[in-house]
């Protein structure tokens, strides 16, 4: 029996839409089942107390501050490195056996899983460096993490510059480095915080990384060389080990909401990109 | 002009971090874990399913398999889905539709891997327990909640692979007559093939390395699984269990597993590039 090209056409197409709707919603299941569960319990006590008896009571002031702390910082290290490797990549120099080896590193730095910069974090910051389970250890981890991130995100937007740009730049008589402050970066500045945002929207979610290099202090950090509980970890020590239900689903909400509003800030800055650049 | 050049050499020592922070990390990954090893001896470390710490036995054999079982049963779910959007968003939905439903999958990207673990602990967990049997913390569920994470990266690969085919394929393919979906399947896969073997691949990379999510739906047994409701150990859940206790031989038998994972992601990184570069050579030629 031969079944008509038209028929099959209907079936695969009919099972990749099924296949499509499952997707989404499991993403608007997740996010409902959390929110659902937690937004109850997310009152101005719970974000501006510190937590008492392991968590089970109080709120989570200590770990929003040590999240903002860690992620921050870590955003704020990788940054001016990834778009300077970014501006080296494509203003600088021609693609040649040196930009191979860098865009080589950024590659495969970009592949190796976070429990390996947790392992790497723990025994180059904390032990070898002596900066101990801190803000610190945790930071420079992440920021050698996300800075792969920065810096594909910033060279695709310097090169979605025209280069019209650059010519009428040079051609007013500007340096190439006055070309890139004025002209090119302050183009690319949109596509550029794209992926700053998501970084910062990666740094925050990371769990594995920052267990082994910030370690897990309940109390408010004093210090960058003071320990810090981020938000996703004091979320999985919560309910994990059981310690309040309530308390880990309201921890959730608060960091979901947070990736929610950074994922929608950066389509907000990649679409007045492209309506900047866009041709 | 003079100053130019001096921005530039400092530019070019500030490009090289990235590479520099992958030979300091691949430095000390090995140096801690390396000797143990050879202690222990290569074919006891990595044959062997006897892990007992406090006696000196160390064998990762279990959390290999458990690993590699994860990782296979993620692909196969990742790739079904993966490949279903990349093809629905790139060839059958209109455009305004698939410029919405983008964002979603950058989104499912964005969530926490520790909400996907737990999420996968509260609601598919029980559900495997009492609709199939076991203790319901398996490579099944460790295998789906993968699956669903890795599935972003595998998407938007795949559909720049299928852009990335030229629009004059596609459009002979129709003018002979065929379906869209014949083209799909006659043209458009094999012309993105290697593109999408490597979407592949840096997927599976992704699911070998996750951490968190899979130490709360995959059980952490150790043991070889024989089933897919077999509760595992994977090589990341190793790591972040014990680490918080572990010293001396332990700790470094820890980093012993963080090698033998850091070789396996490098290995299939590799095998991804020299797909993609397969394809950019063939291009070239083309």
């Amino acid at each position: 029996m031969k079944v008509s090209p038209a028929t099959t056409q209907r079936v695969a197409v009919g099972f990749m839409w099924t296949l499509a709707a499952i997707t989404f919603a499991v993403l608007i299941f997740i996010l409902a089942f959390i929110l659902a569960h937690g937004l109850p319990h997310v009152t101005w006590s719970f974000l501006t107390e510190s937590p008492s008896s392991m968590g089970r009571e109080g709120g989570i002031f200590p770990m929003i501050l040590g999240t903002l702390l860690v992620a921050g910082l870590a955003v704020l290290v990788a940054a001016p490195i990834g778009v300077a490797t970014a501006v080296y990549l494509t203003e600088y120099t021609r693609e040649g056996r040196l930009t191979a080896v860098i865009r080589f590193g950024a590659d495969c730095l970009a592949g190796v899983p976070s429990i390996i910069f947790g392992l790497f974090g723990f025994v180059f910051f904390a032990i070898t460096l002596g900066m101990g389970l801190s803000v610190l250890s945790g930071s420079l981890t992440l920021a050698l993490m996300v800075l792969p991130t920065i810096i594909r995100t910033s060279e695709e937007a310097i090169r979605a510059v025209p280069y019209a740009y650059r010519e009428v730049s040079f051609g007013l008589g500007s340096t190439r480095w006055q070309m890139v402050i004025t002209v090119v970066l302050r183009s690319a500045l949109p596509g550029i915080s794209t992926g700053i945002v998501l970084s910062l929207g990666r740094s925050i979610s990371e769990t594995a990384a920052v267990m082994l290099t910030a370690g897990s202090a309940l109390r408010l950090p004093r210090s960058l060389f003071d320990s810090s509980r981020t938000l996703a970890l004091h979320f999985y020590i919560l309910s994990r080990e059981g310690i309040s239900m309530p308390n880990a689903y309201a921890t959730a909400s608060v960091l979901i909401i947070a990736i929610l509003a950074l994922n929608l800030l950066a389509y907000w800055l990649m679409r007045r990109f492209v309506a900047k650049v866009g041709r | 002009m003079k100053r130019d050049r001096l921005i530039g050499a400092i530019l070019l020592v500030v490009a090289l971090s990235a590479i520099s922070g992958l030979a300091l990390i691949t430095v000390f990954i090995f140096r801690e874990g390396v000797p143990i090893i050879l202690r222990v001896g290569a074919g006891q470390f990595f044959l062997s399913t006897d892990w007992e710490p406090s006696l000196g036995h160390f064998g990762i054999l279990s959390m290999i398999g458990g690993s590699l079982a994860v990782t296979v049963g993620a692909a196969v779910i990742g790739v079904v889905f993966s490949l279903g959007l990349a093809i629905v968003l790139t060839q059958f939905a209109p455009p305004a539709l698939a410029a919405a439903l983008k964002p979603a999958i950058e989104l499912l990207a964005g969530i926490p891997s520790v909400v996907y673990g737990f999420v996968g602990v509260v609601t598919l967990v029980p559900l495997i327990r009492h609709s199939l049997g076991g203790p319901g913390l398996s490579v099944l569920a460790a295998s789906i909640v993968l699956g669903i994470m890795i599935l972003p990266t595998i998407t938007s690969i795949a559909i720049d692979a299928l852009q990335a085919v030229p629009r004059s394929y596609v459009e002979g393919s129709i003018a002979l007559g065929a379906t869209r979906w014949q083209t799909v399947t006659m043209v458009l896969l094999r012309a993105a093939r290697s593109g999408i073997v490597a979407a592949v691949i840096l997927g599976m990379g992704r699911a070998i390395g996750e951490t968190m999510a899979v130490i709360m739906v995959a059980g952490n047994a150790l043991a070889l699984p024989h089933s897919l409701l077999d509760p595992v150990r994977t090589l990341t859940s190793n790591i972040a269990l014990e680490m918080g206790y572990a010293s001396g031989d332990h700790r470094q038998a820890l980093f012993a597993t963080g090698v033998t994972l850091f070789v396996i992601i490098t290995l299939l990184n590799t095998a991804a590039l020299a797909v993609s570069r397969r394809r950019a050579g063939r291009r070239r030629v083309g």
